[in-house]
């Protein structure tokens, strides 16, 4: 950061950059010098600041350690890139152990003030240096915390897709009990995007499935909106232009009632209370009588 | 060939292969028709498995060609709907009160169902919805 320098700089701007190129070793050797009073100073405050009381204090010792010593190195270098893959790789141990956002920009934010409070004493004497050593050591702190806080953020970013994945995966499937007859059991909430697929899904089970009969049991679903139970009204007729019956059970009471409110026009829909009472109605149509068989 | 007629006992088994223009529907329509006179037809099976697209227009063809066959006292069916057509059709809103059924032999069998205890070929049923 010290050498990208335009060449049409003042002869006033060079020499100042040359100080900046001398005054960031300097920096970085003081840091070097105190490694061990520094950290501990740190770690102190962590703790006096509760943050990632989720870790052992051996843990926070030997993070902390790694932490000042890729922080300095980002000083020394200019280059974040060690400190990405760092932040990655701690975010990805400490993510799951229940570790916040604020706690990791915290401690970071803090590292940077104690740091920042031992320049102030080292060069309290001549206020101009000190000036000029933090004109060097600012911009890099912050980027550092920056580099360290993204890193985080995207790791739980990643997470959450990776999970909004698992569970689009999981959320609709679709399954034949007997001869003609699919289930589609729902479950959680049933969002606009859900609901598309689940349409999808439902059509094309139809047809490799050649159903007949169709129940959708919705008992798992907490609550409906408008659009979702338009878009199940339409899915209900798009499976009848296939061909194929859909008969909807376990509508909740509070279902029921918005459906209603909300005027939806359920007339064409085939409504029973319960899965039981939906299987027994699509056997019956589809011709199927199940029988207790004698010996029990 | 573009559509095909034929016939299979008391009904019609029309086929479209590919998508027809406005024209050609409506020619579609008229072939159908003439068909249902000269056959004495009791139903029709309109199979459109070959369709990937199906726009207002077409839609609103089959509904009244489906219309127009009932009062020339057939039945009608359309197969083999895709999924994907399946839901633009409701996606669009368009009201179709037609029957139904997977493919060609699910087709043939709600016919069978729908017209069985008709005589002379002549539906009594109340096939479809409220003429507009």
């Amino acid at each position: 950061m010290t050498t990208n320098v335009p060449p049409a700089a003042s002869a006033a701007e060079r020499a100042y950059a040359d100080e900046h190129a001398k005054l960031l070793p300097e920096l970085v050797a003081h840091l070097r010098e105190h490694r061990t009073e520094l950290r501990e100073e740190w770690s102190t405050r962590i703790t006096a600041a509760h943050l990632l009381a989720a870790m052992t204090p051996q843990e926070v010792t030997s993070e902390t350690i790694s932490v000042y010593d890729n922080y300095v190195e980002v000083l020394e270098t200019g280059s974040v890139q060690a400190l990405q893959r760092y932040a990655q790789d701690l975010s990805e141990r400490i993510i799951p152990r229940g570790v916040e956002t604020h706690e990791v920009v915290g401690i970071v934010l803090l590292l940077r003030d104690v740091l920042a409070r031992s320049l102030f004493k080292k060069y309290q004497q001549d206020f101009g240096l000190l000036n000029r050593v933090l004109d060097a050591y600012e911009p890099a702190a912050n980027r550092i915390a920056n580099t360290v806080a993204v890193s985080f953020v995207d790791e739980r970013e990643r997470v959450i897709r990776q999970q909004q994945d698992a569970i689009r995966e999981l959320s609709t499937p679709v399954l034949q009990v007997r001869e003609r007859l699919l289930i589609l059991p729902i479950i959680g909430v049933l969002d606009n995007q859900r609901a598309s697929q689940l349409t999808e899904q439902l059509l094309h089970g139809i047809r490799t499935h050649r159903a007949k009969v169709v129940v959708i049991d919705i008992t798992g679903v907490a609550d409906v909106d408008e659009p979702v139970a338009n878009h199940l009204v339409r899915t209900v007729d798009a499976s009848r232009l296939m061909g194929a019956s859909v008969i909807i059970t376990g509508l909740s009471s509070e279902i029921a009632q918005t459906l209603v409110m909300i005027g939806v026009d359920l007339s064409k829909m085939n409504t029973i209370g319960d899965l039981q009472g939906g299987i027994e109605e699509a056997e019956r149509l589809l011709g199927f009588k199940v029988t207790k068989s004698e010996e029990n | 060939m573009l559509v095909s007629i034929l016939r299979q006992g008391d009904f019609l088994i029309a086929s479209i292969h590919t998508a027809l223009d406005d024209s050609e529907l409506l020619r579609f329509q008229h072939d159908v028709v003439a068909h249902i006179g000269e056959h004495r037809s009791r139903g029709v099976i309109i199979d459109v498995a070959a369709l990937d697209v199906l726009d207002s227009f077409g839609c609103r063809s089959l509904r009244d060609l489906a219309q127009i066959a009932r009062l020339r006292g057939a039945t009608t069916a359309i197969v083999g709907i895709q999924p994907d057509v399946a839901f633009a059709i409701v996606q669009l809103g368009m009201d179709v009160d037609l029957h139904t059924a997977l493919d060609l032999e699910e087709g043939l069998r709600l016919l069978e169902h729908l017209t069985t205890g008709q005589r002379g070929g002549r539906s009594t049923l109340g096939v479809l919805g409220d003429m507009p």
